[in-house]
């Protein structure tokens, strides 16, 4: 990469200097920067995105399985339904582990997310869906609580902060596999296919 | 020979139009109108030609009404809008897989009835995960920031002040035609394939940017971030973003409506839609994927033995008959145009095959020009239909040499099961004696 850069140069340099009629134009012009400079500090309140392999970015902050029940009943029941067992906007958000080897894959946090800290990510983007980002860290930590404890991966008494959220174990940790595709080696018959 | 039939085909269509509309008595629902339109249009070659000059004997022509009197006046002032007679020709949402809410929802482009390769803006299909904002673009701020010497901010007028390039790309929902791979849910193209689309786009290279913000050697991922209520956001490969990603403002030569991310999104091209995230608000640098919800539970693969597939971008090569298709009607046995569209992510098209018996034989179809990279390509073949029942269908093949698959051979390698993404099946339709154009996927 490096060295590519320093031919690319080198080359330039040649051509300017042997031939300077003909230089390409647009490398003589003076390069746009219009860019501002800006701080991560000031950066802070949109800096949202955790790492969710190892929970890099979660807030301090924590919040228990109780809390995280009150919390639901207040603010998502409406649509997500009792116990998060499916309402009348979204499905299911309990239960799955062991569906993905049956016609009928029940995707849930609990049998799909690879890592628990996407339900703190993801809560602190999207939810609630009519106030979005407006839950404080403590409320977003208490519902993945109670989301994980619905699901039997957390016990009752659970609190969730960005160490024990990064610690919790998920059953789909090992469920992905990456991109090999082209999977297919179809062949351009024409006649008597 | 070909051109011509279509172009007369277009040309019979209007008059009919233009007829009926002069004879209130002729009034039907736009719903009929638009089914009987459909077959009409098919017909329309065959009918000039064989019993249409009859008919024109029978009848005198009177001039019409359009050419006795003035039309409207030159408004001071409009954004023109298509003739009153297509208004059917609308994005539809989506009635197979409905949702309970219309926020995280998406709509589908009518591609029975676009006939070029550009999608007009108003069509252009959406997928949104929390609405459509408005957002004011004299307040919309781009932040680079994460593994950079030197993290950056610019406004809309600082981003229109680089050097912009335009080019033709499609776009396509990895969920395209998720209804339709085990059961014949959809009843028109619009409802199986209508998660695509294709515009010009205008904007600067994402590693203008980049470069200007000093990139910490080590980077390997980049994160793109939308400033809507969902704030979606999805990892994308370095080497991607520095290849040919672009920060688009610009789409068919206007700005980006609202429902495609005015007055920024990040465009990917070849790659599955939702990562060109729209309403672009920051940009992070990072040494690793991110793993979020949206490329973990959602956006990946069902594949055998219970696993996902997961940062399966490429949309691989696919096309599809759009002309005569499902809830069309052929009007008895005789010549038609067959038309539709093919496109690749991994490059150009270089040819798509028909058939007419259901994949036993296949014919190669005209390509039409321009053939571009990552862009939809418009095919045809003239089709005599002997009015027996026939199953049609198109086979792509692109640059790389990759031939369009059937299901059988995708079932081979993945699970259909669910919400299956990125499938790109060989796609038939059944035309029965009757004439009737139905979906044929099972």
């Amino acid at each position: 990469m490096r060295s590519c850069k320093l031919a690319g140069a080198l080359v330039l340099l040649l051509c300017s200097s042997l031939t300077p009629g003909a230089a390409d134009a647009q490398s003589q012009n003076p390069r746009p920067r219009f860019g501002k400079p800006i701080s991560e500090a000031d950066i802070a309140a949109w800096n949202i995105d955790i790492r969710t392999s190892d929970g890099k970015g979660l807030p301090s902050g924590k919040g228990s399985v109780a809390e995280g029940r009150t919390l639901f009943a207040a603010q998502c029941v409406s649509c997500h339904g009792e116990n998060a067992k499916g309402g009348p906007m979204y499905g299911t958000m309990v239960g799955g582990v062991g569906s993905f080897t049956t016609n009928t894959r029940v995707l849930t946090p609990g049998s799909m997310y690879p890592y628990a800290p996407i339900l703190f990510d993801y809560v602190k983007r999207t939810m609630p869906m009519t106030t979005p980002q407006s839950l404080s860290n403590d409320q977003v930590y208490a519902l993945a609580a109670y989301v994980l404890n619905l699901n039997g991966l957390v016990s009752d008494d659970a609190v969730m902060d960005a160490e024990s959220l990064s610690k919790v174990t998920m059953p789909n940790r090992s469920g992905f596999v990456q991109d090999d595709r082209p999977d297919t080696s179809a062949k351009r018959c024409m006649t008597n296919c | 020979m070909q051109r011509t039939d279509v172009a007369r085909g277009s040309k019979s269509r209007r008059a009919a139009a233009m007829d009926k509309a002069a004879d209130p008595s002729s009034f039907q629902t736009q719903a009929r109108r638009s089914f009987l339109r459909s077959g009409m249009a098919l017909v329309g070659a065959t009918v000039a030609s064989a019993s249409g000059i009859a008919a024109a004997r029978a009848q005198r022509l009177e001039i019409p009404r359009s050419a006795l009197e003035m039309g409207r006046i030159i408004e001071l002032e409009a954004y023109g809008m298509p003739s009153k007679f297509e208004a059917t020709v609308k994005r539809r949402r989506s009635d197979v897989l409905v949702n309970r809410q219309n926020w995280s929802d998406w709509s589908m482009t009518p591609l029975q009835d676009q006939l070029g390769i550009i999608t007009p803006n108003g069509l252009f299909f959406e997928r949104h995960h929390a609405g459509v904002p408005d957002i004011d673009p004299d307040k919309h701020t781009l932040v680079i920031h994460g593994m950079v010497k030197q993290p950056l901010k610019f406004s809309m007028s600082d981003l229109m002040r680089y050097p912009s390039v335009s080019t033709f790309y499609f776009l396509e929902c990895s969920g395209n035609g998720l209804t339709d791979w085990t059961k014949a849910a959809s009843t028109t193209v619009q409802q199986s394939h209508g998660l695509l689309s294709c515009a010009q786009w205008t904007g600067i290279p994402v590693s203008t940017l980049l470069d200007e913000a000093g990139m910490d050697p080590a980077a390997k991922w980049v994160l793109f971030e939308g400033a809507d209520g969902s704030a979606h956001a999805r990892s994308i490969p370095i080497q991607k973003v520095m290849a040919d990603t672009l920060l688009v403002y610009g789409q068919n030569g206007e700005r980006l409506r609202p429902e495609q991310g005015y007055p920024l999104r990040a465009f990917i091209p070849g790659w599955e839609g939702n990562v060109s995230v729209k309403w672009l608000r920051r940009i992070k640098v990072s040494d690793q994927p991110w793993n979020l919800r949206s490329e973990t539970a959602r956006y990946t693969d069902p594949m055998p033995e219970g696993k996902w597939r997961q940062f399966s971008f490429v949309m691989e090569c696919k096309s599809v008959i759009t002309r005569p298709s499902g809830g069309m009607k052929l009007s008895g046995p005789g010549i038609y145009p067959l038309e539709g569209f093919a496109w690749s992510g991994n490059g150009t098209i270089k040819a798509v095959d028909v058939t007419f018996d259901g994949g036993k034989n296949w014919r190669e179809a005209a390509l039409e020009e321009p053939f571009l990279d990552r862009c939809l390509t418009r095919f045809r073949y003239v089709w005599e239909w002997d009015g027996g029942p026939a199953k049609i269908a198109s086979r792509a093949v692109d640059s790389t040499g990759y031939v369009q698959p059937t299901v059988a051979q995708i079932a081979k390698a993945r699970a259909l099961a669910g919400f299956v993404q990125h499938h790109n099946g060989i796609f038939p339709w059944s035309v029965s004696s009757n004439g009737e154009v139905k979906n044929a996927i099972v």
